[in-house]
């Protein structure tokens, strides 16, 4: 199946979840569809390896879960009825990532600014054990003002673990305001550079673009490497492109119908 | 007891090729023993305590025994959100170690103190939390730490210059107390660095004629639960800690005997619930707040008379 598919069904899964469970972050998790498509269905290696060797991926953003579990839904992790429990009274899958789904989720999240120290000890512990697999970390742009990702940014880097790849989902709001204006991240990139990271900036929702850089790390040996992917928050669907409230709002249903058709 | 405490994970780490130790920029004279030993196993992750337990939960998740090292508001407090959901959320085996426990850095100021650790470390689900009363302690507590799956934290005293008060090494594991002598009038449960101070002030209870026993309780959480309420059936019990009165030793002992039916009278004796503003050592502050021996032995006095 061609990733832009792939992308097309996890949009799908997120809409018809956090419509039934009447959950928020539709807008967060619309945001990262192509990074986590392009990751589980190109990037990691998870299935022609041992267990042991597989690439991690930490959703540092714990609250996009959706994204992350529709995805480990369309790879088979996780059936169709686990899917169905997210958010409700009684299921598996909570509204921040967790380890204790069991399916596949390699960390839990959900309070910013943990998920990048947690992939650079596994990085650290790769490299320990002379293992050669990846980890992955998916960070948000509001996610960037907590001070722990600096930290781990400096460890890293100074650690030259080039085994390690941070992607930052830039799509330009936060929680209660546009990024540039909350908390200015620029100059991003040279940001991450001057911590001693190699740094590449793409459009987040160009599949080629992310299988080309994804597939391509390190970007420079020694050097942990990170991925700065331009986004629309609430991505595919029109209606809530780039529009704060989708950050809290859950699709009613005659909005579920207009995105899933949008979504064929 | 650091001196004790490092001994044993060298043994440990000897034995136990998954143990790692990292330290957020702490362990002058600590570690190069073990650095020496061990230089692919031991990570100074700078002053980031935040991002030094993010690292140890890394590590865990991927089968790393790691003990997290630093002095005890930099491994419990400052980095607590990283100890809750890293750690203890994920049930990852990170044995978090903190030094200078209550007073111990007494002229450095409220900065340094801890006196509210245990208070947090316990009202964390899956945490174990161990306050050794001497360096055969700390060797056990270590121990026990290692040997238990999930989080511990072990709460250090000085580096050195701690009495051995136990004579030889007693039995101990986890959730049990460790009974030094029962006594017929009263009887102290302490933990951490308050065991000189409790068997001396036993002693001085022996002189004015009371039978005061002394049981160690190096194990806050889980607590010897059978061995509380047997003690409290007995005489009056009292409680001793360089903690603050909420959340120590004394609310789980109270916690529990207050649900528990028939006891005797109880009375912690703790630190006041506020900053300690004046400056001095920390027998200047024990002096100051009661928990000296004299102090210890006239509380007990003026209660059970």
């Amino acid at each position: 199946m061609e990733l832009e598919e792939r992308a097309k069904n996890v949009r799908r899964r997120i809409i018809e979840m956090v419509s039934k469970s009447k959950s928020s972050h539709v807008g967060a998790a619309l945001s990262i569809a192509d990074i986590v498509a392009a990751l589980y269905f190109s990037a990691l290696r998870r299935t022609t390896v041992q267990a042991q060797e597989r690439d991690r991926f930490i959703l540092s953003k714990g609250h996009a879960c959706a994204a992350l579990y529709a995805a480990l839904a369309e790879a088979g992790c996780i059936s169709q009825e686990e899917l169905d429990g997210f958010y409700i009274d009684g299921g598996k899958l909570p509204g921040h990532a967790t380890l204790s789904c069991g399916a596949g989720v390699e960390a839990s999240t959900g309070s910013l600014g943990h998920g990048l120290p947690i992939a650079a000890g596994i990085a650290l512990s790769a490299r320990i054990d002379k293992k050669g697999f990846r980890t992955f970390a998916l960070l948000g742009d509001g996610e960037c003002d907590e001070g722990s990702v600096w930290e781990a940014a400096m460890f890293a880097g100074n650690a030259k673990l080039d085994n390690l790849i941070a992607i930052v989902d830039y799509n330009k709001l936060q929680a209660f305001g546009y990024t540039k204006e909350v908390l200015d991240l620029e100059p991003l990139a040279k940001k991450w550079e001057a911590f001693g990271w190699a740094a590449r900036e793409i459009d987040g929702h160009d599949l080629k673009a992310l299988d080309s850089a994804l597939n391509s790390v390190p970007f420079e040996k020694g050097k942990p490497s990170v991925i700065i992917a331009h986004t629309t928050k609430g991505k595919g669907v029109s209606f809530m492109e780039g529009r704060i409230e989708w950050h809290y709002k859950s699709p009613d249903p005659e909005q579920r119908r207009r995105a899933l058709e949008e979504l064929q | 007891m650091r001196r004790a405490f490092v001994d044993a994970l060298l043994d440990i780490a000897k034995e136990d090729e998954r143990v790692v130790v990292i330290t957020p920029d702490m362990g002058f004279s600590v570690f190069e023993r073990f650095r020496e030993a061990f230089p692919e196993r031991i990570y100074n992750t700078g002053i980031a305590e935040q991002n030094s337990v993010g690292i140890a939960s890394g590590l865990a998740l991927n089968g790393k025994v790691v003990f997290v090292y630093s002095i005890v508001p930099f491994v419990t407090m400052r980095p607590f959100e990283q100890v809750r959901i890293d750690a203890c959320y994920q049930n990852l085996p990170i044995k978090l170690v903190g030094s200078g426990g209550g007073l111990t850095y007494g002229p450095l100021g409220p900065t340094h103190h801890s006196i509210e650790d245990i208070a947090l470390m316990r009202a964390l689900p899956n945490m174990s939390v161990l306050c050794p009363g001497d360096p055969i302690e700390s060797v056990l507590c270590t121990k026990e730490a290692h040997r238990i799956p999930g989080p511990a934290y072990i709460r250090l005293g000085k580096g050195s210059g701690e009495p051995t008060i136990h004579e030889s090494t007693p039995d101990f594991s986890i959730g049990r107390g460790i009974v030094l002598k029962e006594g017929k009038d009263a009887n102290i449960i302490s933990t951490g660095n308050m065991l000189e101070n409790a068997t001396l002030a036993s002693g001085l209870l022996e002189k004015e004629g009371i039978g005061c026993g002394v049981v160690s309780m190096p194990s806050v959480k889980p607590l010897d639960l059978e061995l509380v309420s047997s003690l409290s059936r007995k005489a009056p019990l009292f409680s001793l800690e360089e903690h603050s009165m909420i959340g120590g030793l004394g609310s789980a002992v109270a916690e529990f005997l207050s649900e528990s039916g028939e006891h005797s009278s109880f009375l912690r004796i703790a630190l006041p619930d506020r900053f300690c503003h004046e400056v001095g050592s920390q027998q200047y502050l024990r002096n100051l707040y009661g928990l000296s021996p004299e102090g210890i032995a006239k509380r007990v006095i003026s209660r059970i008379k």
